[in-house]
């Protein structure tokens, strides 16, 4: 087995180490780094409770090995919150009530937040695609759709909140699409 | 935790250099594309490579061209970034439309064209696509470069016309004559979105609205994607109205060599091979 030392940029943090090809990177995420944010729900790429954004793209980090994240930027929902305030998805999910066991609620807001970026004002139909690739076992899939309206409305009513620093950082580095 | 058991691994620079790997390891190494069939079937250690060339360092392998009368996409462009993309859309309709229902979209995010017909998934909805849209498959190999026909590229269940030591490296459609439509239709299993039964449909009319060329390609239902040539030949020549396109549509997976799971009967299959090849060439004709 290979061992390799990796740099990866983590919600605008650089981290290092080594890692067994084998490790997945969520598990680096979580074990090496102790961000445990990010949860494994299924571990077989159904339930996204994994969501994370590598590059600004929505990607479930049970499916990825962690060396293959080596010189990537990468958004954890850690990364979310600015400065103590809550970001306007973290607050839909608040005052929606879109979470109750909150297991899936990190995937659902990384998956939302890979949405809003591309699409601020999506429709209900819209939404409901963006986060089908992740499950929520309590089914309460009406007020996270609900939360993702209530976040994409107050970003647009306030710009400079729509999209975290290292997410635009991301965004840039993406090559392509 | 499911983890995959151990092995080496080598990111490559180059398509060259992840040949060269490919010699050296043999039967041993397996290419690391999009990762999303290798990886799940890895935890599951269903596959234990002793060695993983990652080929997803490489540059110049993700783009979308239009050349010479043709569109050529490299082999480790997303699902994503072809959905997306306008060129691709305007000439083929049943690209977005096929790629929308593969998996969700982080797995759109990840998975890319050339390591989904190199992997030959029977339930995949990418091999029928390119085969429907009879597409040149480009690969790469220790003595150069080879062009390998969508006919002649899927041999069976999880088999192609790859070599152990070819990378494919770009995947090129033909631009269609005019008034040509193309759709991809499928009944999914709920849970994981691979087709039980599916068609994808391209169809080109004359002059006079007759169709002029028809391409059916049957996914999911059979051990690999399947032409329908005698659905083709019932169409040709023909006015594509809803009768003639049920009439020639209903008996589309005879003599097809039929899967059977706790997720369908033969029977079932075939009933909605039949179902879905319809539908699909009669919203090919509507966009031709």
């Amino acid at each position: 087995m290979s061992t390799h030392h990796i740099h990866v940029t983590i919600n605008g943090t650089a981290y290092e180490g080594d890692v067994d090809s084998r490790m997945l990177l969520v598990h680096w995420i979580r074990d090496g780094l102790q961000l445990t944010g990010t949860h494994i729900g299924c571990d077989t790429t159904s339930c996204g409770a994994c969501t994370i954004l590598v590059d600004g793209k929505a990607t479930k980090s049970c499916t990825m090995f962690a060396v293959q994240a080596n010189g990537r930027q990468i958004m954890t929902v850690e990364g979310m919150e600015q400065g103590g305030k809550l970001h306007p998805l973290q607050e839909g999910f608040h005052e929606k009530h879109a979470l109750q066991c909150g297991y899936c609620t990190p995937g659902m807001l990384m998956a939302g937040l890979a949405l809003l970026q591309r699409n601020p004002n999506p429709s209900e139909h819209e939404i409901r695609v963006g986060i089908s690739g992740n499950l929520c076992r309590c089914t309460g899939y009406v007020n996270i759709v609900k939360a993702i309206q209530y976040a994409a409305e107050k970003m647009q009513d306030s710009e400079e909140l729509s999209v975290p620093a290292q997410v635009a950082l991301a965004r840039e580095a993406s090559n392509g699409d | 935790m499911s983890l995959p058991a151990v092995f080496d691994y080598h990111p490559a620079k180059s398509v060259d250099e992840a040949i060269a790997l490919l010699q050296q390891y043999g039967d041993d190494a397996k290419l690391l594309a999009g990762g999303h069939s290798l990886l799940p079937t890895m935890k599951l250690r269903l596959a234990q490579p002793a060695h993983l060339v990652d080929i997803g360092k490489i540059g110049g392998l993700s783009y979308i061209r239009e050349e010479n009368g043709a569109f050529a996409v490299g082999a480790m462009t997303t699902y994503t970034t072809i959905e997306r993309s306008e060129v691709l859309s305007r000439h083929f309709a049943l690209l977005p439309e096929g790629i929308s229902v593969i998996g969700d979209p982080q797995v759109r995010n990840r998975g890319t064209i050339g390591g989904s017909i190199a992997h030959s998934d029977p339930a995949a909805d990418m091999p029928g696509i390119v085969l429907a849209l009879k597409a040149d498959i480009l690969v790469q190999g220790p003595n150069g470069v080879r062009t390998i026909k969508a006919d002649d590229f899927f041999k069976g269940m999880f088999e192609t016309a790859l070599q152990p030591d070819e990378i494919i490296t770009e995947i090129r459609f033909a631009t269609p004559p005019a008034r040509t439509g193309s759709a991809y239709m499928k009944l999914e299993n709920k849970a994981s979105h691979y087709a039980l039964a599916g068609c994808a449909a391209v169809v080109s009319l004359g002059g006079d609205g007759t169709c002029s060329s028809a391409s059916l390609v049957i996914t999911g239902a059979s051990v690999k994607a399947t032409r329908a040539s005698a659905v083709e030949a019932a169409l040709v020549g023909k006015k594509l109205d809803e009768s003639t396109v049920a009439a020639a549509t209903a008996h589309a997976a005879d003599g097809l060599e039929l899967l059977e799971d706790i997720h369908g009967s033969k029977a079932y299959r075939s009933q909605m091979t039949a179902v879905m090849m319809r539908r699909a060439v009669l919203r090919a004709v509507e966009r031709a």
